[in-house]
């Protein structure tokens, strides 16, 4: 078979359960909404240091929330035997690694593009913001996380603490990228061009690109006994 | 069909497996027994393709486990302890799923007639969650068997399931190794187990320590050996 109708396959029955389930999605919305909310009370919306913090405080939701969603894509598999399934299956190990990545990235982006327009309204940030880059960098920097968030999730799925052990294992090791989408969401914000955070954007584009490849061969090592 | 030579697994410094050779040919039946903690689990994953040897090899339809994964385990279905189904999926798109990764396409009368095999027609639409053990028993022999497999492992299949549900199955194995296939069957239901295995291995502490035709032993004689740990010399 294609390895990208292994891909397919494994993306296209995650997000089936989850649309039936709604579990990691309702979760992630919440939690992600609770944050926003909660820091729109400490700044005066619309201030200047709104637009300095704005985007610390939206990828620290997007990534607290991603979490969640990430956490449960493994442990869901092995609490049920999915995994073991999964691996008698005639693919390369990779196939389930990249399905699980693009089902995270696709309910991560999910929750942003919801949150994001709320956020707006809640920070009253200014209308000329950089749209198109902001959706560039979103996409980048969610990427980057679940790459190297569903390598670990498949890590820590597998130990009592999993709970505990993957924000520990995740968020250090996430740091370049969390950096890089940071740095770059601020001026984006401004209404700046994407030529400004360029340096930035490609910091992250290599990341990503490194963690996807770094975790793909990885990951058999760590699925198989 | 299928082939191990030397397996031996180690989890720390226990050994699980310790050098187990066997071999079963077209149409045959082996039946694995052992008490628990022989090592018949471990055996049953690393065929599957599930665990690693720490050493030894395996070989499934003429490929190598080691260099040629993907066509050993596209000729072989198995059914473990656990059915490997999602529960919030239903009968028909967990046998999709399953027919996906195998690399085929199969049509939904096609599926559907999948499951009359198994006698699911009928539930085709329902959540597996609303199955009974026996029903998703037989929903995984329907996803085993989805890509017409050569070899079938079967991992303690009679758990959970009530007479008629065994004497399903039993029909199916004998069916399938009629046609041709090899069935590797680890139980701890003796009596059952020789019942329908054409050949024995008897697995006691990780080391194979007898095997042979299966009306050369009896219930007392592989009990013997559980208990003893070696060969018991046939009356």
């Amino acid at each position: 078979m294609s390895y990208f109708a292994g891909i397919a396959a494994v993306y296209w029955k995650d997000v089936l359960l989850e649309f039936r389930t709604r579990q990691s999605l309702s979760t992630m919305f919440t939690f992600c909404l609770t944050i926003v909310i909660i820091f729109n009370f400490v700044f005066e919306p619309g201030s200047p240091a709104v637009l300095e913090v704005s985007p610390g405080v939206l990828w620290a939701a997007f990534t607290f929330s991603g979490l969640l969603g990430i956490s449960r894509s493994f442990s869901f598999e092995i609490d049920r035997g999915g995994l073991q399934g999964l691996l008698l299956c005639p693919v390369e190990r990779s196939t389930i690694y990249f399905g699980k990545v693009l089902g995270n990235a696709t309910f991560m982006l999910l929750i942003e593009a919801v949150t994001f327009p709320i956020f707006v309204v809640f920070y009253n940030l200014p209308p000329n913001m950089n749209l198109l880059g902001l959706v560039l960098v979103f996409v980048l920097g969610t990427l980057g996380f679940v790459a190297v968030g569903t390598l670990l999730s498949a890590i820590s799925a597998n130990t009592k603490a999993r709970e505990v052990l993957l924000p520990v294992l995740l968020f250090p090791v996430a740091v370049p990228v969390l950096v890089a989408t940071v740095k770059s969401t601020g001026p984006l914000l401004r209404g700046e061009d994407l030529a400004q955070v360029a340096s930035w954007v490609k910091l992250l584009l290599a990341f990503d690109l490194l963690f996807l490849a770094a975790s793909s061969l990885t990951f058999e090592f760590i699925v198989e006994e | 069909m299928i082939q191990a030579k030397g397996l031996t697994k180690i989890y720390g410094t226990r050994y699980a497996l310790r050098g187990v050779d066997l071999e079963a040919e077209a149409g045959e039946i082996l039946g694995v027994f052992g008490p628990n903690g022989a090592g018949k689990s471990t055996l049953v994953r690393i065929l599957a393709g599930q665990a690693k040897p720490s050493s030894g090899s395996v070989t499934l339809c003429g490929h190598p486990l080691a260099t040629e994964a993907a066509q050993a385990r596209a000729c072989t279905g198995v059914v473990g302890h656990l059915t490997y189904l999602y529960d919030d999926l239903t009968a028909v798109e967990n046998l999709r799923f399953f027919a996906r990764m195998f690399g085929l396409h199969l049509k939904e009368p096609e599926l559907l007639e999948r499951l009359s095999r198994v006698g699911l027609r009928g539930r085709e639409h329902e959540p597996v969650r609303h199955f009974s053990r026996g029903m998703q028993q037989r929903l995984a022999l329907a996803r085993a068997t989805l890509h017409n497999p050569r070899v079938l492992i079967l991992d303690e299949p009679y758990t959970g399931l009530d007479r008629q549900a065994s004497l399903f199955l039993d029909n199916l194995v004998r069916d399938f190794a009629r046609e041709g296939g090899t069935v590797l069957l680890v139980t701890h239901d003796v009596d059952h187990g020789l019942n329908i295995a054409t050949r024995v291995l008897l697995l006691v502490s990780g080391r194979v320590v007898d095997q042979g035709p299966a009306d050369a032993f009896s219930a007392q004689t592989i009990v013997t050996a559980y208990e003893t740990g070696r060969k018991v010399p046939q009356a």
